[in-house]
């Protein structure tokens, strides 16, 4: 070891007698020659389709023949077609099924949980946390089992006397879309728990222990200690379920097709319907653009918000 | 702490219904899976059945598909993570100009969409004849794992300890050696979990693999599963032994090195 770095050492020296200049030169480089390979791949497969997807937008083409430049007719539609904006509707009530009911619940579920000091809580957090790691393809076809005219919810509705609430749920055109949103209220609710769980726990217990003395009930104990010292993590929570809302879209082409009807169609289903089936693929491209303007606005909004009312 | 005996009972009630909700979607397609195929097997009586599994793989060609998952997570993990390490060392311990802007840059690709660049991706990739092919589905995979990496690496570099990197370089290692001798092993927590991570969104994946191999020739699990439910409307057992059979791999490695898991999915969250 020593004296292997004692030679290099001395190559270094020996090296930099001939040509003094091109060595700090050569160690400046260093850095960008370790950023070279993620850099290339980064650039060619995420930057380069960004631009291109900006371009596309711009056009009118099928995919096949020569496309016609459109300037910003396509977001304008993206605005004024019925059906894109019904899709974007959709993605809004996604965003309460996969963001804002979770939050809610995963709130009062880990303030209860934190409070109680229950034991068994890392077998707990393993068990809730499993929908996050199960593909949402085996979650969807688990659900749509559950959703089937003689599935298991409908067993269940029966087998209380409640025949009437029974239904198709997701052939049906007003309740596919909650039926959908549902999925996603599951899938989100054990993140968004074990988050505000990891919060609460770095609340120092002395300040509970002080509430406490003050004759302090849970309800006020929440909202004076708990929900301030964890607005972070709220942020947090609800910045990843609501991309994760907006970015839906195995979940819908795998239960139901955007059906029956257009009922559950959401703006990601229509970047692929339209792209790749419908051979509108400048369109297809500013419902992309567009959802990922969004989605860094949302992220913005919701960062800013959540620094604003910590200070 | 003082908690009367009502409210920790009523605790283990909410905890016990809240496992069961999470479990509830999960353990029904595992019954399912389990139970008979047909009315005719149903009277043989047995209370178990393995063999809907064999059955699911033998139908659903899963064997070829899970093929296919391997080597295209194996690709994305490899790369992604090689690459990673290395753009993480150089924005977490060296000074450069640009530095800021190239760290945004990457940063920027954690929020992107599939969805924005998925149409560009394949028409693209088609002009060069990278649809179909193993590469294609990989590829885009591995940009997206790059920019969490990218991320993920930095901030584990920029916690190591900086009297380790100055010892070792008055020692006289180069940078190469301090990341992949020194650094490297101390960071193998951190490595470890941007793998697992990487490989469950790879595994899982859906849009990509759908989008780029229109002729079916590279379809991995997940994919092979929702051709199979378009495929097989006789019953639902085999499908649910299916799905099982996708998620499994996942599920398992989660169950071994969990803390990894979510100790990756809610830091890394955290930090952004």
């Amino acid at each position: 070891m020593a004296s292997s770095s004692a030679l290099r050492a001395d190559a270094g020296l020996r090296g930099d007698v001939g040509r003094r200049p091109a060595a700090p030169v050569r160690r400046r480089l260093v850095p960008y020659g370790f950023l070279l390979p993620a850099f290339a791949f980064y650039a060619a497969f995420m930057l380069v389709p960004i631009a291109r997807a900006v371009q596309l937008s711009v056009y009118e083409w099928d995919g096949l023949t020569l496309g016609t430049f459109v300037g910003l007719r396509n977001y304008v539609a993206v605005f004024t077609d019925p059906a894109l904006r019904e899709a974007f509707v959709h993605a809004l009530v996604l965003i309460f099924f996969f963001s804002a009911l979770p939050v809610a619940l995963g709130l009062v579920l880990a303030a209860v949980l934190h409070r109680g000091r229950v034991r068994g809580l890392p077998f707990f957090r393993t068990v809730v946390f499993l929908p996050q790691v199960v593909a949402m393809v085996v979650v969807a076809v688990a659900w749509r089992q559950i959703y089937a005219p003689d599935g298991s919810l409908n067993q269940a509705l029966r087998a209380v006397g409640l025949d009437a609430l029974a239904r198709p749920w997701l052939g049906d055109y007003t309740w596919s879309l909650p039926a959908v949103g549902f999925v996603g209220t599951w899938a989100s609710l054990g993140l968004v728990t074990v988050l505000l769980l990891a919060g609460m726990s770095r609340v120092p217990s002395e300040l509970y222990e002080a509430a406490r003395l003050d004759g302090a009930g849970g309800v006020r104990e929440f909202f004076a200690i708990t929900l301030p010292a964890v607005r972070g993590e709220v942020t947090v929570a609800l910045t990843l379920t609501i991309i994760a809302a907006l970015k839906t879209f195995d979940l819908v082409y795998v239960t139901t097709g955007g059906g029956p009807g257009t009922s559950t169609t959401v703006p990601s289903y229509e970047v692929y319907r339209r792209a790749f089936e419908l051979g509108q693929v400048g369109m297809a491209a500013a419902v992309g653009i567009t959802l990922m303007v969004l989605i860094f606005g949302i992220n913005l909004v919701v960062n800013r918000v959540g620094d604003r009312s910590t200070t | 702490m003082t908690t009367s005996r009502a409210e920790r009972s009523a605790n283990y009630v909410v905890l016990v219904a809240f496992a069961a909700f999470a479990l509830w979607p999960i353990g029904s397609i595992l019954v399912t899976a389990l139970g008979p195929e047909t009315a005719s097997v149903a009277r043989e009586g047995r209370a178990l059945h393995w063999e809907n599994f064999a059955e699911a793989w033998v139908q659903g060609s899963f064997g070829r598909y899970m093929a296919t998952s391997v080597v295209v997570s194996v690709l994305v993990v490899v790369v992604a993570v090689v690459c990673s390490i290395m753009s993480g060392y150089a924005l977490g311990t060296m000074r450069f100009r640009g530095q800021a802007v190239l760290f945004y840059l990457f940063l920027l690709g954690i929020m992107v969409p599939t969805e924005a660049i998925i149409v560009p991706l394949y028409f693209d990739l088609r002009a060069v004849g990278l649809t179909n092919t193993v590469w294609g589905v990989a590829l885009p995979q591995i940009a997206q794992s790059i920019a969490f990496g990218t991320y993920w690496m930095r901030a584990y570099f920029r916690g190591s300890n900086a009297s380790i990197i100055e010892a070792a370089r008055l020692d006289g290692a180069g940078t190469h050696r301090i990341l992949w001798q020194i650094l490297v092993p101390i960071g193998r927590p951190a490595i470890t979990t941007q793998v697992l991570l990487t490989f469950m969104w790879t595994w899982n994946e859906f849009l990509i693999p759908l989008v780029m191999s229109p002729a079916g020739t590279v379809r991995t699990a997940p994919l092979g599963l929702a051709i199979f439910q378009g495929q097989y409307v006789q019953g639902t057992t085999l499908l649910a032994a299916a799905a099982v059979l996708v998620a499994l791999p996942v599920v398992v490695v989660y169950l071994v090195l969990q803390r990894h898991f979510i100790k990756g999915m809610i830091d890394g969250a955290v930090r952004e």
